[in-house]
């Protein structure tokens, strides 16, 4: 006699794929797959009907036919026999150069903003405070346009700087110059043996890098302390000035000058890039400000104290207790306001300056009318700009992550 | 040697016999003068800190507060306006000429709505008020939320007019779906329910809701006069795109958070890939989208009007990043919370509407509102794509010959709405994190 009845049969019944949750969610998954392909599907069957009715074909061969436009600011060699190609190349610089500015200036501003906002001083930390509320609540286009008409309509013209008793001077010793035409700084000429500066200049960071790595791992093994922040400082500046005179100053300056009807010379800044650059600075400095300050007040005083009592002296607590944590939690925000900064660039529109999206999503697209390609590839680059610096984010996330044993 | 014993034991000449009164502390410990010592001038960086504040601030306010305070209210155009300025305070007084925007108040707010509607947008806003206080303040009566469920189909029968029928039918279909899901889960299960409540609907508003509506309409012809999209403008138009998007954009931001957060390969893919192609590319791009692509994604010969692409895209551009903000809340619940719903034998549904969800958006309110506003102030990029925000008509009044060349006067009017809108809500964020706070800092 068996004691034993049969293993169960293993069944398999339609329904189970609705009520068994071992295969609910493949059943889940399959109708979401069916779902969003047969989407795609749709949408891309419409875009060949429309672009087939239209007498259109996906087609990138327009980037390398003649653009035929001129751009007004241009990083590298262009003129208006380039291709589009080229065009959105010159577009693509302009955009990084205001990304890259605008990051800098905002950091700058950011931090000291962040940092007087704590400050004890009641009056400095209400002014702050005036200043993150009101740039944080006001849209990021009416403060490119409000800085855009600032340089351009209370700035002096440039014959307010000519005749005996000029309304307007030069700035900075007959160095700068801001006209409502846009600002003149000097231009570097580089002369005979510069690129032996620059590789001194060079080669002096690495000796710089070098040192602090020694320093490190001397003051582990020993305990001594070298004063690694003035070494640091002679190694940058001492090298470069003597080679500087040395090779009998091969970087001479071009300064801006009045002639004719405008300033000639120099290195002209078009209003429509200082209007863009300095109101996302603006804009985005009160967005850092405000990780900067989260950034402090989230290390817990208990922190300062203990370091205190160590026997640390206040700037040692600052740089090695105080700083790394709060980094941990300041640079991620911090750079994804880099990231929105680079994205608001855009809004160049409304200043009329000549970034990505006015060269290969505007004037190439009208031009060419190929707004899918061109509107396409424009998404693309921006994508690609923006999983580049998210994916930094993640790395320095990982770095600084507290190792969990 | 024994110099110090001169004074007999019991009362030694050096002690004191009675206490001293308490004495006032010193002037510059008490009041004012220690507040000031405290906070303005505690060292000498501080002292010059202030002193440079002060300038600063007496520099903008010596700049600003003539200019604003005896700024001219009324004249028809810029010129008559300076004639004014010359009349009133001599030749070249820099005063504002705030004219301009008496002068143009009706286009800068409702754009071109016909002006003997205007109580339509301003009935629409008082109701929009009423509607959203009860969400806002839960104080006030519950029986008010009835109002604020009716109320998108009552704002947009108000503001765009037309038959009463077109939104009552596709109001129906929120019914409909409603009552298929509470009857028909005796008759065909909870699932066959759920299912049945999402598809019966949408075979209503395909098939039904049209010819009811037509049909009602014929019987009873109730309704408003008709005003086509091209006519709103303003901060009318600001107004129904931002509250609209961000209306919109809150559930489909929850549910991309949740598709993210899943464990199905295919649903967590596609959410991850809705979400990071949207947030890399900026916004105006996407607006170019709908207004110069969006018709090659759609069947031939369809044609529907801008604000809605715009408001189409805007609620799915927000929705991402409001997405990112709610996965950060649910990342920092613990996991002892899931793992409690699961052993309480809450399925996924029950567990996130009653444990997850409630305390991830705790967390995630900042964050959110601070989203909200982002999306707000970003609604003036419409003015790219040809739509009249406040903007836009700042363009339109200095391009004609009264106004030509009046910058300031609108920029501070605009910045001042748009500061008044966002300050409120970052402020009424503050007040819920505080109503909110459970913990016992």
């Amino acid at each position: 006699m068996s004691t034993i009845s049969d293993p169960p049969v293993p069944s398999f019944r339609l329904s189970q794929l609705i009520y068994d949750t071992r295969y609910r969610s493949l059943t889940i998954q399959v109708v979401a797959f069916i779902l969003i392909m047969s989407g795609l599907v749709w949408l891309a069957n419409n875009t060949v009907q429309n672009l087939a009715a239209l007498g259109k074909d996906f087609d990138l061969s327009f980037l390398s036919s003649r653009a035929g436009y001129d751009i007004n600011q241009r990083l590298v060699e262009y003129s208006n026999d380039s291709s589009h190609g080229r065009a959105a190349f010159v577009g693509i610089l302009n955009t990084l150069l205001v990304a890259f500015v605008g990051c800098i200036l905002a950091t700058i501003i950011g931090v000291a903003v962040g940092v007087l906002r704590l400050s004890n001083n009641w009056l400095v930390a209400r002014i702050m405070g005036v200043y993150v509320e009101m740039f944080r609540n006001i849209p990021t286009l009416l403060w490119i346009l409000i800085v855009f008409a600032i340089m351009t309509e209370a700035m002096p013209a440039p014959n307010a700087f000519r005749g005996d008793t000029p309304t307007a001077s030069m700035l900075l010793g007959d160095s700068v110059a801001i006209t409502n035409r846009g600002v003149y700084i000097p231009a570097p000429i580089w002369g005979e043996g510069s690129l032996m500066l620059i590789a001194v200049f060079v080669a002096s960071l690495v000796g710089i890098f070098a040192f602090r790595r020694y320093a490190g791992k001397r003051q582990e093994a020993t305990g001594d302390i070298l004063p690694v922040f003035w070494i640091s400082l002679g190694l940058f500046v001492l090298p470069s000035l003597l080679a500087y005179f040395i090779l009998g100053r091969p970087v001479t300056l071009d300064y801006p000058e009045l002639r004719g009807f405008n300033f000639q010379g120099g290195t002209h800044l078009r209003n429509s890039f200082i209007g863009l650059t300095l109101a996302l600075a603006l804009y985005t400095s009160a967005f850092i400000a405000e990780n900067v300050r989260a950034g402090i007040l989230a290390i817990s005083k208990g922190q300062t104290e203990a370091a205190f009592a160590l026997g640390l002296r206040p700037n040692r607590t600052m740089n090695l207790v105080i700083l790394p944590q709060a980094l941990r939690v300041i640079i991620p925000p911090l750079i994804s306001q880099y990231l929105n900064l680079t994205k608001n660039s855009s809004l160049a529109i409304a200043v009329g300056y000549m970034d990505v999206r006015s060269t290969l999503g505007g004037i190439t697209i009208n031009q060419t009318g190929r707004e899918l390609e061109g509107m396409l590839l424009l998404g693309l680059f921006y994508l690609v700009t923006s999983l580049v610096i998210s994916s930094s984010i993640n790395l320095y996330n990982k770095s600084v992550s507290l190792k969990e044993r | 040697m024994n110099d110090t014993q001169t004074g007999t034991v019991e009362n030694p000449a050096y002690v004191r016999a009675e206490m001293i009164p308490e004495q006032a502390p010193p002037a510059t410990q008490v009041g004012v003068i220690k507040w000031l010592r405290e906070n303005l001038f505690s060292s000498w960086a501080n002292t010059l800190l202030t002193i440079v504040s002060v300038y600063v601030v007496y520099w903008i306010i010596g700049h600003i507060f003539g200019w604003t305070f005896f700024g001219i209210w009324d004249a028809g155009s810029l010129s008559e306006c300076r004639a004014i300025r010359d009349e009133r305070y001599g030749e070249g007084a820099s005063v504002a000429c705030w004219a301009v925007i008496a002068d143009r108040w009706d286009q800068l707010m409702f754009g071109f709505y016909p002006s003997e509607l205007y109580w339509r947008p301003v009935l629409a806003m008082v109701l929009f008020l009423v509607a959203i206080a009860p969400v806002l303040y839960d104080n006030l009566p519950r029986k008010m939320l009835f109002f604020t469920v009716v109320s998108p189909f009552l704002l947009v029968w108000i503001l765009w007019g037309g038959s009463i029928w077109g939104p009552v039918c596709v109001a129906l279909g929120f019914v409909l779906g409603w009552a298929v899901l509470s009857y028909g889960t005796a008759l065909i299960g909870r699932l066959g329910a759920t299912i049945a409540a999402i598809l019966v609907p949408i075979l209503y508003w395909l098939f039904a809701a049209g010819p009811i509506s037509a049909a009602l309409g014929s019987v009873a012809p109730i309704g408003l006069e008709a005003i086509s999209s091209d006519e709103f403008g303003g901060f009318l138009l600001a107004l129904v795109i931002g509250i609209s998007s961000i209306v919109l954009s809150l559930p489909l931001g929850i549910a991309l958070a949740l598709g993210r957060q899943s464990d199905l390969f295919i649903i967590n893919k596609s959410s991850v890939m809705f979400i990071e192609v949207i947030r890399g590319v900026p916004l105006i791009v996407w607006l170019f989208t709908a207004s110069l692509l969006l018709n090659y994604f759609l069947p031939p010969g369809t044609n529907f009007d801008l604000m809605l692409r715009v408001i189409i895209m805007v609620t799915l551009f927000a929705a991402a990043y409001i997405a990112e903000v709610i996965r950060g809340g649910l990342a920092a619940l613990p996991a002892g919370q899931y793992e409690g719903a699961d052993s309480l034998g809450l399925d996924y549904w029950q567990s996130m509407r009653l444990i997850v969800l409630p305390q991830a958006l705790k967390i995630s309110i900042p964050g959110i509102v601070s989203t909200f506003i982002g999306i707000f102030k970003d609604t003036t990029l419409v003015v790219f794509i040809g739509l009249l925000d406040p903007i836009g008509f700042t363009n339109a009044i200095r391009a004609s010959t009264d106004w030509n060349g009046i910058y300031w006067e609108l920029f501070i009017f605009i910045g001042l709405c748009f500061f008044v809108a966002c300050f409120s809500m970052s402020q009424y964020s503050q007040y819920l994190e505080r109503k909110l706070r459970t913990d016992n800092r």
